[in-house]
């Protein structure tokens, strides 16, 4: 079984069509993880807005990154990491059995926490994704890809004279942006960011969010920070999370950004983005 | 919201006051010098750990050189030199001459016997020649001594040989020369080489490498990326890493029974039509090369394993991230990372088995082979059976080319290891 992809094909060449429908990238239905028999995150409710970037935040452990690796099924590497409930993707769920987890993080792309380009050339860390995906083309097609996909990153003018030198060559915020052309170049429909500038330093970062807005025309992104100026910065949309006496993380509050940090209806979050805790 | 306000953080300026009371109440006293001083006993001690080591291999291998080297009195029982009417000496002459010099000075038995053991027509000129100096002129070393002891007492060994042995000459023989290389199995010290066993031994090592090489790496790869961990592959696991203490003479039982007994049509060939009158039963070149190769197995599946769980996870991830599948990953990301760590344990692996002797005589090395193998299925020996049999008689001359032997088995683990590091370096370049 696959995913319907029929689905999402028409979304990229008709953007406003069937969000103004109320239709969500992802929607999250009672969605449980258990790591063995520890409950990581508990019953999440969560609808993602189409070619919105929205921000996952809460303090440590609260089971943020665990939410976004749920949404691609990364999870399932984890010999020992179980979930539950549903995970809609345009409508369809994810975790059906007969669903190939392969096929789901071709259509939903992810980016980590410590850059970690390949131990390729530049040229080969983009092309790599690619070809495994059944790029069909001539090596022209490929030449051309890889330049869209670098320029899409906001990194082309850096490295076009140095495509075939190691991605592990680049500065830590030209790595992580190599990543991202990496995730761009297989056409996925979400990018999920998994604190992708925490390892940067502030003018790397900087170049993340902005290209962060750049991408947001055209991908959906879901991106878990830590840094909550960076949240109200970049993000549409703001879940906070935290954690429950037995230090199962759960959903707190969610709403457009502006109003989760201006007018926050709970108390815990109003604390938490004040920095009173966590 | 005044902190004030929040009991937090009244609480802490209390607490703080409080530490602070109890960490006055401890004492330290100054004992950087002592630090110091207990880091340099530690160095000594490493210095001389690596001291003892460097001092043994130093010993091993001027032993080697001293008895590889020295005087010999040699005494022939007829002069080669008479056996040539002409005056050339014997080494030039072709083996349509040297023939019935052999056929007029042996016995009719011993003659018919060496040729049952090759067709005469085979023979190549220095096959003859050796077989005449062998079989007539038969050189016999009397006595031979060691390097340094030749050197030594030069003048005093001339006075000794001559009033010992009349007769006889007193030679400084180089015991490890292109001859002792180049020349079959002989049963005379003299005339004997190690040919038949370097061409053995590099045989039975590519079996090994061929056999064990990618079966070691592809249980490592579905242990460490595939298996769940449960019960049974936790079974597995502890049964290799025993399988790798197990002494390498069990192996050798193992062969006998499994290569040389069991599967004695396809490790003598007979499977394939091949038909060697002069193979021992399945005691051939593929058996002691599988054998050896399941020894040195479960070593490769455990260095392979280290390498591959050394593979950082942020890799794996990157890979998964971007929509590859399981084998994907492993061979386009996994395997390349980790090849340099297994073909390092790999090289140690294989040069533990070049250096096997004990499952090879179990598994039935040939004491005695003259002529060079010719495919998997031949009689092998190689050099540490060579060694070992050498160093086992008594006879002055066999320690000598024993040691000779040693050193060729030392050069060539050398020039296999480096030819697989320098391998192993350009991968690694390759890929950062």
């Amino acid at each position: 079984m696959t995913l319907n992809i029929k689905l999402a094909a028409p979304l990229l060449s008709n953007p406003d069509g069937i969000s103004s429908n109320g239709d969500y990238a992802i929607e999250a239905r009672q969605l449980h993880v258990y790591y063995g028999d520890f409950l990581a995150v508990k019953d999440v409710e969560l609808d993602i807005e189409i070619r919105k970037i929205t921000a996952l935040i809460g303090p440590s452990g609260c089971g943020k990154s665990t939410v976004l690796r749920a949404f691609n099924r990364m999870n399932d590497l984890i010999p020992i990491a179980r979930t539950e409930g549903e995970v809609l993707f345009h409508g369809q769920n994810i975790y059906t059995p007969g669903i190939d987890p392969v096929e789901v993080r071709k259509h939903i792309g992810m980016v980590f926490q410590k850059p970690n380009p390949f131990p390729k050339s530049i040229y080969e860390n983009i092309a790599w994704g690619a070809r495994i995906n059944g790029f069909k083309g001539r090596k022209s097609d490929m030449d051309n890809l890889v330049e869209s996909a670098l320029r899409g990153a906001a990194l082309w003018d850096e490295v076009k004279d140095k495509l075939q030198q190691s991605g592990l060559s680049l500065s830590g915020g030209q790595q992580q942006r190599l990543c991202i052309a990496r995730a761009i170049a297989v056409k996925p429909d979400i990018i999920l960011m998994d604190e992708p500038a925490s390892s940067l330093d502030p003018i790397s970062t900087l170049k993340i969010e902005e290209l962060m807005r750049d991408l947001k025309s055209e991908y959906t992104i879901i991106i878990v920070t830590h840094n909550m100026q960076q949240a109200a910065r970049v993000s549409d949309f703001t879940a906070f999370f935290t954690l429950n006496e037995q230090r199962a993380g759960f959903l707190m509050e969610y709403g457009p950004t502006n109003e989760l940090f201006l007018n926050p209806k709970e108390k815990i979050t109003e604390d938490y983005i004040t920095g009173r805790f966590g | 919201m005044s902190p004030t306000d929040d009991p937090q953080t009244e609480a802490r300026p209390e607490k703080n006051r409080d530490s602070s009371i109890m960490l006055d109440r401890f004492q330290f006293s100054s004992n950087l010098a002592r630090r110091h001083r207990l880091g340099r006993i530690w160095l000594v001690l490493l210095r001389f750990s690596t001291l003892v080591g460097i001092l043994a291999l130093t010993a091993l291998i001027a032993s080697i050189i001293n008895d590889s080297f020295g005087y010999a009195a040699i005494q022939y029982k007829v002069d080669p030199n008479s056996l040539t009417a002409q005056g050339t000496p014997l080494s030039e002459l072709s083996c349509e001459e040297l023939i019935p010099i052999l056929e007029e000075n042996l016995s009719t038995n011993r003659f018919r016997q060496l040729i049952s053991e090759k067709p005469l027509a085979q023979w190549s000129q220095e096959e003859c020649y050796e077989t005449v100096l062998a079989e007539v002129a038969k050189p016999k070393i009397l006595e031979t001594w060691s390097l340094v002891y030749s050197l030594r007492y030069k003048d005093l060994l001339k006075v000794y040989t001559e009033q010992k042995y009349p007769g006889s000459e007193l030679v400084f023989k180089t015991w490890l020369n292109r001859d002792f290389i180049d020349s079959p199995q002989s049963s005379d010290p003299l005339l004997a080489g190690i040919r038949t066993a370097i061409l053995g031994s590099l045989f039975v090592i590519a079996i090994v490498i061929v056999v064990a090489f990618p079966i070691g790496i592809a249980a490592a790869i579905y242990l460490e990326e595939y298996a769940t961990p449960n019960r049974i592959n936790g079974i597995i696991q502890t049964n290799i890493n025993n399988l790798a203490g197990v002494p390498s003479i069990i192996y050798g039982m193992l062969g006998l029974t499994f290569f040389v007994r069991i599967l004695e049509p396809l490790t003598s060939g007979s499977v394939f039509g091949y038909s060697d009158p002069t193979t021992a039963n399945g005691r051939t070149i593929l058996a002691a090369g599988l054998t050896l190769a399941l020894l040195i197995l479960p070593v490769i599946i455990i260095n392979s394993q280290e390498a591959i769980r050394a593979v950082p996870g942020s890799l794996r991830e990157a890979s998964y991230g971007m929509g590859a599948t399981r084998w994907q990953t492993v061979w386009h990301h996994v395997l390349p990372y980790a090849l340099p760590g297994i073909l390092t344990g790999t090289i140690l692996s294989v040069s533990r088995a070049f250096g096997e002797t004990a499952p090879l005589v179990v598994v039935g090395a040939s004491t005695f082979v003259r002529f060079d193998p010719d495919s998997i299925f031949s009689k092998f020996t190689t050099i540490p059976i060579q060694i070992y049999q050498w160093t086992a008689r008594p006879q002055d001359a066999y320690k000598n080319i024993a040691a000779a032997a040693i050193i060729v088995l030392l050069l060539l683990l050398l020039t296999l290891n480096a030819t697989a590091i320098f391998l192993r370096n350009r991968f690694s370049r390759r890929l950062v």
